[in-house]
């Protein structure tokens, strides 16, 4: 079966490329594991929120500050300056809304009630521009009786510390009987698919609106708008107070609506999307990348001009540790990092900056992986699989994800 | 790695230890939305597994409102076999006896051996709406539902009749597992797929004696029948590819899904000599085509508007692109696909009194999405479906294999390789 590009990884930076690039008339197929991390989704992307354990407020000035092996750095900063305005306008292409600035990171407010820096927020959350108060100085916060992925008491003590006076009340709808007999299934997803349903949003707002009295705003878990995207701002529209929504324990309801957008945007531009599929090896001749074997296609081999790989880091298994090695698990690729010294993975002390999340697959300068000390010429590399930055400590995985995808994508269209 | 031993009974397979919580499976389980008896796929699946493990005591009857689409599996970012651990949950564990409906649903072959003789009359009894209602009030078996009819010429004997005869004329050979859709209900399918594989340079052979794939007795809990059918299947296939060096063919996404992979893994039947070469038409034909080996040549007057469903076990096996990729090579297409969503019947479960109502609710979005498709028709793999679709839509269902049947110039296709 042969395109013009296939990408390994169905994730935020696999289907990124792949839609910038079906986007420019390639016929593209994509391979993914399973369902992706953006099923996680905070609701916002991070570019930059910290660099040496400090605050980052323009993310396009700290940058200068990072290591030159980082893929910021290694795209280029005036390619990342213009990279950053593409990305949102790509996203709004697929139906997503997101606001945010690169030169000036704003506040989400998290499940944990703490205010974090961010670059871009979708627009089911409030974005706010001060870390130590709120523009509202009582909050009724409102949970769903025997919903137990909304952590009513962190976000309260969260408002609490920047003075805001808070109530928390529980209610019940006789709709939502039905999932809470089976208390380890009343999650979000099943809440939202209730919602989607559109005929509780009146008597729900109306029960909201009750409950609100004498209140500023209204603070909900985010729960609303998975397959239906509408309902958001139907609930908003009926409710008479302003709304503020913070994530719930994932999945995350805006985030798997994210990821059905972008697939269906991948999808509506030609793209094949194949789901459930593991890539078991490829092919490589003359330094080229021809074809790869799937689990599911067996004999007949995916063949394309061009591969980029987005399998992301180890926890989607781009990279796997064993006892004694870390290892590219597709095609056996070169990985930057102390690949059989596993004493130096680690840093004993946990909350410290961990070697091993540094590592990754070793490219070119081109972003091509490399075998052996050579460049294999087709293959380009994207996302966490490329090392060089601690996502989880600096707040930049989003940020590597989508800039480094368009990147590749640019190199691959010249 | 795959144990090499089959051990079902002492130790839990299917990368139940690489679950991580992450509860993404009951996102994209279609009975967890309708049905809150069903304590979804994580629950039911690993969750549940790890008490089953100390204490059988701890599995649940529930489990049997899983209807094995596999769309968790297929979602799991970690490659947990969460319908196949629920499956040997289920195998191992229940305590309730078939029942004799169960039997009845499940025993395809001798079910559909003496409907199909007395047809004529079988046919329209079955119909007649007192008689559902008995069969709703006895056997359990819903009032709403129609059974397929049965054929008054099985498509064995029609194939020694009319067709039989002209296969060796062929240089190249395939043979044909057809299932007991085709052989009891449908014979056409059969037909136009000999049709195809003739046009395409291939003489079509029966299996020396092909049993029920057995999926729907593994799924009302009739496994010894179901084993000792996939031993002999498996023997009869081996004939074919080992011995005779012939492929096998089918037109039934579920059968071969079962063969290639519940016969290993849930059965404990191996079949590695048969796995590759056993699989579906539409992806025999694909890799010919793929290959440059084949060129089909459509008529120009074929012009339809078709949308395209895909089966759970299509979804499953990522093989709905080998289908689809053939109907878009058709040039009067005009091709839609749908959402892959699961249709609800499920084989027999959805047949059952106690899952009807599920089975419709599953099923539901997909329902609307085809009345809304303006398709002409709507194409899929999976006889069940096609079931499914009929009763519950405004539309008719066609096989690719069909439709290509009937949009194909077959002189013209002929031509091309005798050359």
């Amino acid at each position: 079966m042969k395109f013009d590009n296939i990408i390994i990884g169905g994730g935020l930076s696999g289907l990124t490329c792949g839609i910038k690039l079906a986007e420019q008339g390639r016929k593209c197929a994509i391979v993914s594991s399973g369902q992706s991390a953006i099923h996680f989704f905070s609701g916002s992307f991070d570019l930059l929120s910290k660099v040496d354990g400090k605050e980052v407020k323009n993310p396009l000035e700290g940058m200068k500050s990072l290591a030159s092996n980082h893929p910021y750095q290694r795209v280029g900063l005036e390619n990342i300056s213009r990279l950053v305005e593409e990305a949102p306008q790509l996203l709004v292409r697929a139906g997503l809304n997101f606001a945010g600035q690169a030169d000036q990171n704003h506040y989400a407010l998290t499940p944990m009630g703490v205010m974090k820096p961010t670059w871009l927020t979708i627009d089911d959350f409030s974005r706010f521009f001060h870390n130590d108060s709120f523009p509202w100085k009582k909050a009724a916060i409102l949970n769903f009786s025997g919903f137990l992925d909304f952590h009513t008491l962190f976000v309260q003590d969260g408002l609490k510390k920047f003075g805001v006076e808070t109530q928390v009340k529980n209610f019940a709808m006789k709709e939502f009987e039905a999932i809470r007999r089976n208390p380890s299934e009343m999650r979000s997803t099943n809440i939202a698919k209730v919602f989607d349903r559109g005929i509780i949003i009146d008597e729900f707002a109306e029960k909201v609106n009750e409950l609100s009295k004498g209140f500023n705003v209204v603070i909900l878990p985010s729960v609303f708008g998975l397959f239906n995207k509408n309902v958001t701002a139907e609930i908003r529209a009926k409710i008479d107070k302003p709304v503020v929504l913070v994530p719930a324990i994932p999945p995350s309801v805006p985030g798997i609506r994210s990821q059905i957008l972008l697939r269906k945007r991948f999808e509506e531009l030609g793209g094949t999307y194949f789901l459930g599929d593991n890539v078991e090896g490829g092919t490589i001749e003359n330094n080229k990348l021809v074809a790869i074997q799937t689990n599911n296609h067996g004999d007949i081999k995916l063949e394309a001009d061009q591969f980029i790989l987005a399998s992301g880091s180890f926890y989607s298994k781009g990279i796997v540790a064993t006892r004694e090695k870390l290892y590219e698990p597709i095609l056996g690729l070169d990985i930057d990092g102390e690949v059989e010294d596993s004493e130096k993975w680690l840093d004993e002390k946990f909350f410290n900056d961990q070697p091993y999340m540094h590592y990754g697959v070793k490219t070119d300068k081109q972003f091509r992986a490399m075998m052996n000390g050579k460049p294999i010429e087709n293959l380009y590399v994207a996302g966490s699989v490329l090392g060089g930055a601690n996502a989880l400590k600096e707040g930049s995985g989003a940020g590597i994800s989508l800039l480094t995808s368009l990147h590749v994508a640019e190199q691959l269209l010249k | 790695m795959k144990k090499e031993i089959f051990e079902p009974f002492n130790i839990s397979d299917n990368n139940f230890e690489q679950c991580v919580k992450c509860t993404i499976c009951t996102v994209y389980c279609p009975v967890l939305e309708v049905n809150p008896d069903y304590p979804g796929p994580k629950q039911s699946g690993p969750d549940g597994e790890r008490l089953r493990l100390k204490d059988p005591n701890f599995f649940d009857e529930s489990l049997k409102l899983c209807l094995n689409c596999k769309r968790c599996e297929v979602a799991c970012p970690h490659g947990v076999k969460i319908g196949d651990i629920i499956q040997m949950a289920r195998i191992k564990h229940s305590k309730k006896k078939p029942k004799v409906r169960d039997m009845i649903l499940a025993n395809t072959d001798i079910v559909g051996t003496m409907a199909s003789t007395f047809a004529p009359i079988v046919n329209p009894i079955v119909a007649l709406k007192p008689v559902r209602r008995i069969m709703d009030g006895v056997l359990k078996i819903d009032h709403n539902r129609i059974f397929p009819k049965y054929t008054g010429m099985r498509f064995e004997t029609w194939y020694r009749k009319h067709a039989e005869k002209t296969q060796n004329d062929f240089k190249k050979h395939v043979s044909y597992f057809h299932g007991c859709y085709v052989n009891y209900n449908f014979p056409q399918l059969g037909k136009d797929l000999i049709k195809i594989m003739n046009a395409a340079g291939y003489g079509v052979h029966l299996l020396e004696k092909e049993k029920c794939c057995g999926v729907a007795l593994i799924s009302n809990g009739l496994i010894k029948q179901a084993t000792k059918q996939a031993k002999h299947n498996v023997e009869a296939f081996k004939k074919s590819i080992v011995e005779k060096k012939m492929p096998v063919i089918s037109t039934s996404s579920t059968c071969i899904f079962t063969i290639r992979d519940e016969y290993p893994h849930l059965l404990g039947v191996k079949n590695e000599e048969i796995r590759d070469e056993s699989e579906l038409a539409t992806r025999f034909l694909f890799r010919l085509i793929d290959s440059g080996e084949l060129k089909l040549v459509f008529k120009d007057s074929y012009k339809k508007r078709i949308a395209y469903h895909t089966p759970c076990h299509m979804e499953k096996l990522g093989w709905s692109i080998y289908s689809t990729t053939l109907l878009r090579m058709i040039p009067g297409i005009d091709f839609m696909s749908l959402e892959s969503r699961c249709c609800g019947i499920a084989g027999t479960y959805g047949f059952k009194k106690e899952n009807y109502e599920t089975s419709q609710g599953v099923g539901k979005p997909l329902f609307d999405q085809i009345d809304n498709s303006g398709a002409d028709f709507v194409s899929t793999d999976c006889e069940t479906c096609k079931w499914q679709v009929e009763m519950s839509t405004t539309k008719k269902v066609e096989h690719p294999i069909s439709i290509l049947a009937e949009a194909l110039d077959v002189e013209a296709t002929m031509k091309l390789w005798q050359e």
